[in-house]
């Protein structure tokens, strides 16, 4: 980068953009070229394998957690490869029990190490749940009438 | 009129009250901030709105801001599209409040959002059959022809377009306010909004509103400047002002007796009138007496023909009975319960048939000034840096540009 | 109204055999008794052939009974606190006659509307209504503006005034945004009912009914065709999607 702006007779909107373009070069293998600082440190997953490969995720997870975000809300289409309930439910941190709770858990590690704010915590839930299930919808105050034994 | 008016404030040498008010103005503004980043961490759990009072103070300063907005363009618009020389020499100031006063307005919008941080959202996904959408592209499409319009008076290059210009900048303006008046009138549901005459009736309060916001910021930038307003002109703002508040006054009447005669909405009526405790006190006290009656009263008293500070005063009450009425069309609309069932008698958990109590928290309020303070920066600079003051060259106000 | 609908009826039907046909050769004959009426994969999405729906017996809804508010906090993460600014999605209404002096128990929630008001002020498209009748807010582009609460005419609509922890992986919801009854969606989307129609059977009362109203066989277009049903403010024609008998 030093050399490229050291140069003599290049103007200073080549210059700019010349220095531009080096930092986009650094940035695409991120992580490994800026290793020296510290890396977060992820846990291992559950589960053998993430839906598609580490990398591709990595880069791609905001379009694709996107995508299927408003397939999901606005068509119904439940399929579960980028669904974000299963990210959490593979990702989350053995001691927090979240993807999202303490600095080390999984979201969290690598997006303050990024520096990228992310908002999805505050609407999703960064632990997977028990699936609700009938018994969930019971009433848990006593009802006026007998119950009949929860039929449908 | 004088001729030793000093056009340029940098040459006055009065720095130090500029700095004071500027100083003002962003105390007022950092309160404002404050309780932005404060309520955006905690939400609007600090804030008196409720489920049931979903619009609050906030939105009473920032629809006053807009409609006043539109309305402060009208100074301009009898300037150019009717060709009245002494609303000429006060476009530009015209013009510039109209742009500020809306930042203002528009900012407390902003500001009092769930989610403020999803701004872009707002502008980039419309919804077009939303007449808020509707509105929100009237705001930008304002501020791009003001801003014009504001360049043909000061470049002379642009002299030609000042006409068609101030033409457009006239009709978007109605267009404006027609849109913002209809975002009550669109809530069919409500008792208190279901009436085709909210638009033309905000249209009606926004020209004595507009007119009143003009009508203080000329009286202090002459008092800053020293300078006697014109006796001529003096009387033909007051004139204006007092035909505006009287058309105010109609129209409310108007759309009281159709709701009571003709669209029988008695109970609301009854609540409105008679039955609402402090609606009904800000309607009958604030907006009809305070910013009705007494306004009118002081204009057509003996010794106003000659005291500027009569007209301050009479603009003044204006601004506060338009907060009044606001306050009583938004949050008045909202605190009369929902009628889902006619004729029965409503009660739940949600609080369905009971009036709704509100009690803005000192958070919110901070946040309502806001726009004021906002729309007054904004002012403060720029009457400083750049040519706004009115100044009458002749004494005939009545003559008229060109052929009419 | 009732006229369109039929015609909508005979469509419905014809689909429908169709699509049982189809489900019938796709899924192979064991599998084919298990959902006629609404199966669909993950990959299908909601269909317009279908439209949600509720009848509410306001006769059999009992007084003091809590259930389907309890059972919809429950699958819903709602905390259950019912001040000024906590969020209700259903609760419970008592209406009494001004001068009869009758009344009338009952749950209101969303509507459900056809021509839904919330949808129509949405600024930013946010407020949506599925292809399946089901409305919902996507709290994704939701800028807490509020316009829906004004114009929704059951006040069905709450809006979260505090940060929230904890919520339901299936029911995001947060600081900030709007929301309101979902037909309990995650459930319908696996062919189960509403948390608060479960409950209201489990309870006995059996004063809530849910099902497709495009459906001639749906227990809920059956009994929409042989007894007198009330829209809330039928004047507004919303055509909800909530239906109320008895009053
Ligand atoms: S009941 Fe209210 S929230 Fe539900 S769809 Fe109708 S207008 Fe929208
Ligand atoms: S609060 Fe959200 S859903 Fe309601 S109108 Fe505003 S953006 Fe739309």
């Amino acid at each position: 980068m030093a050399r490229v702006v050291n140069q003599p007779g290049l103007g200073k909107g080549f210059r700019l953009a010349a220095c531009l373009g080096a930092m986009a070069l650094l940035a695409i293998p991120s992580m490994p070229v800026v290793a020296g600082v510290d890396l977060p440190k992820l846990e291992h997953a559950k589960g053998d394998k993430c839906v598609d490969e580490g990398g591709y995720i990595r880069r791609h997870h905001p379009e694709l957690l996107k995508h299927h975000r408003d397939e999901t809300m606005r068509k119904g289409i439940r399929t579960t490869k980028y669904s974000l309930k299963k990210c959490v439910e593979c990702h989350a941190g053995s001691k927090t029990g979240s993807v999202a709770a303490s600095k080390e858990d999984f979201c969290i590690a690598c997006h303050s190490y990024a520096g990228v704010k992310l908002d999805c915590w505050d609407c999703h839930a960064t632990k997977p749940g028990k699936r609700p299930s009938h018994q969930a919808a019971q009433p848990a105050v006593p009802s006026l009438m007998p119950s009949n034994g929860g039929s449908q | 009129m004088a001729n030793n008016i000093c056009l340029n404030q940098k040459e006055c040498g009065k720095s130090t009250g500029f700095w004071l008010l500027l100083t003002l103005g962003g105390l007022v503004m950092l309160g404002t901030l404050s309780a932005f980043f404060f309520l955006e961490h905690h939400g609007h759990i600090k804030t008196g709105m409720t489920n049931q009072i979903v619009w609050g103070l906030p939105h009473v300063f920032a629809v006053f801001l807009i409609v006043a907005a539109s309305g402060v363009l009208n100074v301009a618009s009898i300037g150019s599209v009717f060709g009245k020389k002494m609303y000429k020499a006060r476009a530009r100031l015209s013009a510039l409040l109209a742009l500020t006063i809306l930042s203002g307005g528009l900012a407390v919008l902003v500001l009092d959002l769930g989610r403020p941080d999803r701004l872009i959202v707002a502008m980039t996904y419309y919804n077009f059959k939303s007449i808020f959408a509707l509105n929100m592209i009237f705001y930008n499409g304002f501020f791009a022809i003001v801003g014009l319009y504001l360049l043909t008076m000061m470049d002379r290059k642009l002299k030609p377009w000042y006409k068609p210009i101030g033409m457009l900048a006239f009709l978007w303006r109605l267009a404006l306010t027609t849109a913002t008046g209809s975002i009550f009138g669109f809530l069919v549901a409500r008792a208190g909004y279901n009436s085709a005459l909210y638009a033309p009736m905000f249209i009606i309060y926004s020209f004595a509103y507009g007119l009143a916001c003009f009508i203080v910021v000329q009286a202090a930038m002459y008092k800053w400047n020293d300078i006697e307003i014109d006796e001529a002109v003096l009387c033909r703002l007051k004139n204006l002002l007092a035909t505006f508040v009287a058309a105010a006054l109609y129209f409310t009447a108007v759309l009281h007796l159709t709701n009571l005669y003709f669209a029988k909405q008695w109970d609301f009526e009854r609540f409105l009138l008679s039955d609402g405790g402090i609606y009904t006190l800000l309607f009958w006290g604030g907006q009809v007496m305070l910013g009705g009656f007494l306004p009118l009263l002081l204009i057509f008293s003996p010794g106003a023909r000659k005291q500027p500070a009569i007209l301050l005063i009479a603009a003044l009450l204006v601004i506060i009975g338009g907060h009044a009425q606001m306050y009583v069309t938004i949050v008045g609309g909202q605190a009369f319960p929902l009628d889902m069932f006619p004729g029965y008698a409503e009660s739940s958990s949600f609080f369905d048939g009971v009036v709704h109590a509100y009690s803005p928290s000192v958070w919110e309020m901070m946040l309502a000034v806001g726009g004021i303070a906002t729309t007054f920066l904004i002012t403060t600079v720029a009457v400083r840096v750049l040519k706004f003051l009115p100044e009458d060259e002749i004494k005939d106000p009545s003559s008229t540009v060109g052929q009419h | 109204m009732s006229e369109s609908m039929n015609s909508k009826l005979e469509d419905r039907r014809d689909f429908l055999k169709a699509s049982a046909l189809v489900a019938g050769v796709a899924v192979g004959p064991g599998v084919l008794f298990y959902g006629i009426a609404h199966s669909r994969s993950p990959e299908e999405g909601a269909s317009s052939k279908q439209r949600w729906g509720m009848l509410i017996d306001t006769t059999k809804c009992a007084v003091g009974c809590n259930d389907c508010v309890t059972a919809c906090n429950t699958e819903n993460g709602l905390s259950g606190k019912t001040g000024e600014q906590d969020s209700q999605w259903i609760r419970k209404l008592n209406i009494k006659h001004l001068q009869t002096g009758v009344e009338h128990n009952l749950p209101m929630l969303c509507q459900h509307c056809e021509n839904p008001p919330c949808v129509d002020v949405c600024p930013t498209g946010a407020s949506m209504k599925r292809a399946d009748g089901i409305v919902l807010v996507d709290r994704h582009i939701c800028i807490g503006c509020r316009y829906c609460m004004m114009a929704c005419p059951y006040k069905a609509r709450s809006f979260v005034h505090e940060p929230l922890t904890e919520q339901n992986p299936e029911v995001p919801r947060g600081k900030g945004c709007v929301e309101s009854c979902t037909f309990c969606v995650q459930r319908v989307d696996r062919d189960e009912t509403p948390a608060c129609v479960e409950a209201c059977t489990a309870s006995g009362h059996q004063a809530m009914l849910f099902g497709d109203l495009n459906n001639p066989e749906s227990d809920i277009a059956k009994a929409m065709k042989t007894v007198a049903t009330t829209e809330v403010r039928a004047d507004l024609g919303l055509n909800t999607g909530v239906r109320y008998q008895g009053i």
